[in-house]
């Protein structure tokens, strides 16, 4: 057990620990503060396996932004003082049938891949991958790049008009 | 002695002790920035401030954190008592965190990591969590609504401040700020402010689009920090405290600590994005790690101590006028200046 494994087990307990929080969690709340603690692991383990801008950009776009999205809607939502929306158990047969499914689809890509294992702090080579991925994509991936930017584009414009109709009537 | 290098040796011991650095510098900053505060505040309005501790209350710190320390610790019954103790950690590790890429001196950064200021700018978003946290955990309608207020102030000033980050990015093309630094270590003229290291036909051309967007930088850091004009979180006559409104003891010592800890980090950020952070104005003179520190430390208390100045000038800005600013104001002209810069580093 060294340092590099002791810091792996400690982001998947906290990820793993805080994601059972969010889904058996009966306060929405809870599940929503929780998912912090899931998606700050995730970072975690993005950073061990050497991808630093995929970490620093998953706490940035799900940390920063829609993490308080959720939180803003919950609040906005919930009375603090009288109502407490709760989650309770439906549709038993379906959500076990496709979690069957998905559990069987995980397996599968988890006993098939031909995992890269990096065990030691001297594996993890000190090097950006900004440069790579900022290279890549503006040569090789510029379409979906274009395209995501398109959507985004798309999203910030519908915002506005929704937000716009409103004040009108 | 064969312990000390015994455990430096230490990998985890070190990694430990590089990280508490830090704290051993915010912690008398804080105390010395709460007098200073007090006393411009009360010098700016024509009063005398502390006078009875000490000479002219240099004691009078101590004697706060004292008092803090000793205060009861109150958990209202009808908060949520988990959430209610865990906020005031999460809001400090938020701003804490952010200080792990901060570099102090050629010698000392935390983490000289490659994505600093992208880290940074990621971090905070641990503050805004944590302030949500405690103004629902509070369960009261006033530190509800501060810290949605203050959340929503603090995620729509992040794009302004994000695009003037991005403009400096494109100028020193890096984003580890030790190396952001080292950049503009040949002098004064050599800041970014003035243009960087580039050719003097670029430098004149590029200054004032950087004047423009440090001035949008500084403004959306005063924001962040929740400090007047940008003060509505907390706007006493509304909201008696804002988030930390049930807070007490011990715990509002905690959040009070963040934010004049926030309040050095955006200082230091201007410092080290505009004027060369660790770096001599006079080139080689006056230079070396210790000398780094004492620059880095004096340029970022000169912007904590603007931001004093402006705070007991202006009055609050209402919440309109806040968003306002934010998004007609700031953004557009943010986004024109990192294109025009872009047009200029091309041709």
């Amino acid at each position: 057990m060294n340092l590099y494994d002791i810091i792996f087990y400690f982001f998947a307990v906290v990820t793993v620990g805080s994601a059972m929080v969010v889904v058996f969690s009966k306060k929405i709340v809870y599940s929503a503060f929780a998912l912090l603690f899931t998606f700050f692991g995730v970072a975690g383990i993005y950073v061990l396996l050497n991808a630093d801008f995929l970490a620093i950009t998953q706490l940035l776009v799900y940390v920063g932004g829609i993490l308080v999205l959720i939180l803003f809607g919950v609040m906005l939502t919930t009375n603090t003082v009288t109502i407490d929306i709760k989650s309770g158990t439906m549709n038993l047969i379906p959500a076990t049938i496709v979690i069957a499914l998905l559990a069987g689809m995980l397996g599968g890509i988890f006993w098939t891949s031909d995992w890269f294992m990096s065990k030691q702090f001297g594996d993890i080579v000190h090097t950006t991958t900004t440069t790579e991925i900022g290279n890549a994509l503006i040569t090789t991936h510029v379409l979906p790049f274009e395209i995501a930017s398109v959507v985004l584009l798309v999203a910030v414009v519908g915002a506005a008009m929704m937000a716009r109709r409103e004040r009108n009537n | 002695m064969e312990f000390i290098t015994s455990a430096l040796e230490n990998q985890i011991l070190l990694t430990v002790l590089n990280a508490a650095l830090p704290l051993l510098f915010i912690l008398p900053y804080a105390l010395v920035t709460i007098y200073i505060e007090m006393k411009m505040a009360a010098h700016m309005q024509n009063r005398l401030a502390y006078m009875q501790t000490g000479y002219h209350g240099t004691l009078q710190p101590f004697a706060d954190i004292v008092k803090l320390l000793q205060k009861e610790d109150i958990i209202p019954t009808a908060a949520d008592k988990f959430l209610f103790i865990l906020a005031p950690y999460l809001v400090f590790v938020g701003t804490y965190a952010s200080f792990a890429v901060l570099p102090f001196s050629s010698a000392y950064a935390g983490s000289e990591l490659d994505l600093g200021i992208f880290y940074l700018v990621a971090a905070s978003s641990l503050v805004v969590v944590g302030i949500l946290m405690a103004g629902w955990a509070s369960n009261n309608k006033w530190s509800l609504f501060g810290a949605l207020r203050s959340a929503a102030q603090i995620v729509s000033y992040e794009i302004p401040a994000a695009l003037a980050i991005l403009g400096v990015v494109m100028i020193a093309g890096t984003m580890n700020l030790q190396t952001l630094t080292s950049l503009q270590s040949g002098g004064i003229h050599e800041w970014i402010i003035f243009g960087g290291t580039l050719p003097l036909g670029h430098k004149l051309a590029l200054i004032p689009f950087i004047v423009v967007l440090f001035v949008i930088y500084l403004i959306s850091s005063m924001a962040e920090v929740n400090r007047t004009p940008f003060d509505i979180p907390e706007a006493e006559s509304e909201l008696v405290q804002g988030y930390n409104t049930e807070y007490s003891g011990m715990k509002f010592a905690i959040f009070y600590l963040a934010e004049y800890a926030n309040l050095f980090l955006v200082s230091a950020v201007a410092v080290v994005l505009f004027f060369g952070g660790w770096a001599s104005p006079f080139g080689e003179l006056m230079s070396g790690p210790l000398w780094g520190t004492f620059w880095f430390v004096t340029k970022g208390m000169l912007f904590v101590c603007l931001n004093i100045w402006l705070r007991w000038t202006l009055p609050r800005m209402r919440v309109d006028q806040l968003m306002y600013v934010s998004w007609k104001v700031m953004t557009p002209f943010a986004l024109l200046c990192v294109i025009v810069i872009g047009f200029i580093l091309v041709l």
